[in-house]
C-alpha cells in the first residue's frame, strides 16, 4: 500500500464514521451501556495516545525530553492553565531539555 | 444559525460564537505541529494538506503520521487512524440530535464534526447556541487548522527536525490536556491508568499503531462490563 492509497483510504475511512454517526437514529444513545462503552473507548484511546507520544519510539519504550513534558503539562493543567497555553509549555519543557541534553 | 443571524461585529457574537472562536484559535494554531510533524514523519506538504483538509480530526492525524513515523505501514496507519476517529460517530449521534442539520448541510456537518465543536455545542443551553457553537467552532477550527498546517509543513523543512523545537513535546502536553478534564471521577482514573500500562507493554511486542487498538478494545470491553455509579454520561463528558 503506497503512503497516497493508506491517505484515501484512511480520509474516506474517517470521514464516513463520522457521517454514520448521523445516520444512527437518536433514540439509540438512549442505551445507557453503549453511552458507557464509547465514553470509555475515548478514554482509553486518548490514554494510550498519551503514553504512546510520551515514551514510545518505534517499538521501543524510551526516556527521553518528552517525559519533562509531560510532568510540565500535568502541571500546567493542574494550575488550569488554558488549552493554548498547555501545549506550548509542553513544547517549551521539551525544548529546553533537549537542548541541554 | 438560522434566527438572528450574527454578523462579523464582535458586539452581535453570542457567548457560543465567542466560546468557539477562542477554541478554534487555540486548536488552529496547534496545526503548525501537526504540519512540521507530518512532513519530519515523511510525508509531503500535499499529504499533510491532504490528511487536514479530508481527515480534519486530529487525534487521527497525529496517530497516522505517527505510525508512519514510527516505520510502520500504511495498513496499520489506516487502521490507527479509523479507530481513533469512532468517537466522532459517538458525536455524530449527538449533534444529530442537537443541531439536526439536513441535506447538504449534514454533509458539511459531518466533516466538521470533532472534539472541539462536539464541545462547544454540548457547552451550551438553548438550541439557537447549540448551533451557533457548532457551527463557530466546525468552520473556525478547520480553516485555522488547515491554514497552520500550511505553515508548519512549509516551515518544516526549514525548522528542520521539530523534535528539536519540543514540537513532540506539544503532541505529549496536547493529548494529556484533552484526557485530562474526563479524570474528575475515580473509574475513568483507573481506566486510564490500565490503558496506559496496557499501552506500555504493548508497545515493544506489537506493530506501531496496534498498541492503540489493543487500548481501544480494553477500554470498550470495561465499559460493557464494569459498573460504576460514579461512570459519567457520554454528553457529560463532551460538555468539559
Amino acid at each position: 500500500m503506497t503512503l497516497w492509497t493508506a491517505i484515501v483510504l484512511a480520509c474516506a475511512a474517517t470521514y464516513l464514521t463520522k457521517l454514520a454517526g448521523y445516520a444512527v437514529p437518536a433514540r439509540w444513545l438512549q442505551n445507557p451501556r453503549m453511552t458507557r462503552v464509547a465514553g470509555a473507548i475515548t478514554v482509553a484511546l486518548l490514554s494510550a495516545l498519551t503514553v504512546m507520544n510520551t515514551f514510545a519510539a518505534g517499538t521501543a519504550l524510551v526516556i527521553d525530553a518528552r517525559l519533562a513534558a509531560l510532568g510540565v503539562a500535568a502541571l500546567a493543567l493542574w494550575l488550569r492553565l488554558p488549552f493554548l497555553l498547555v501545549v506550548v509549555l509542553g513544547a517549551a519543557a521539551a525544548g529546553v531539555v533537549r537542548w541541554w541534553g | 444559525m438560522e434566527s438572528s443571524p450574527p454578523t462579523l461585529r464582535p458586539s452581535t457574537w453570542t457567548p457560543a460564537i465567542r466560546m468557539g472562536l477562542s477554541i478554534a484559535v487555540a486548536t488552529g494554531l496547534y496545526g503548525i505541529s501537526f504540519g512540521a510533524l507530518a512532513v519530519s514523519a515523511g510525508l509531503t506538504v500535499w499529504q499533510a494538506m491532504a490528511l487536514s483538509l479530508l481527515m480534519f480530526t486530529g487525534g487521527s492525524q497525529f496517530a497516522f503520521i505517527g505510525v508512519i513515523a514510527g516505520g510502520g505501514a500504511g495498513s496499520a496507519a489506516l487502521g490507527a487512524a479509523a479507530l481513533l476517529g469512532v468517537r466522532n460517530a459517538v458525536y455524530g449521534m449527538q449533534l444529530n440530535a442537537m443541531i439536526a442539520p439536513t441535506g447538504w448541510r449534514k454533509a458539511v456537518a459531518a466533516q466538521l464534526t470533532i472534539d472541539e465543536s462536539a464541545a462547544t455545542a454540548a457547552g451550551q443551553q438553548a438550541p439557537d447556541e447549540q448551533r451557533r457553537g457548532f457551527w463557530t467552532a466546525g468552520i473556525g477550527v478547520f480553516v485555522l487548522w488547515n491554514l497552520f498546517t500550511l505553515v508548519g509543513a512549509l516551515l518544516g523543512d526549514a525548522l528542520g527536525d521539530p523534535r528539536r523545537w519540543g514540537l513532540d513535546g506539544a503532541a505529549v502536553a496536547a493529548f494529556l490536556a484533552l484526557l485530562w478534564p474526563r479524570l474528575q471521577q475515580r473509574e475513568p482514573v483507573a481506566l486510564a491508568v490500565l490503558c496506559g500500562l496496557v499501552t506500555a507493554l504493548a508497545v515493544p511486542l506489537l506493530p506501531p499503531g496496534l498498541p492503540i487498538l489493543l487500548a481501544a478494545m480494553v477500554g470498550a470491553a470495561w465499559g460493557w462490563w464494569v459498573r460504576s455509579p460514579d461512570a459519567p454520561s457520554v454528553r457529560e463528558e463532551a460538555a468539559t
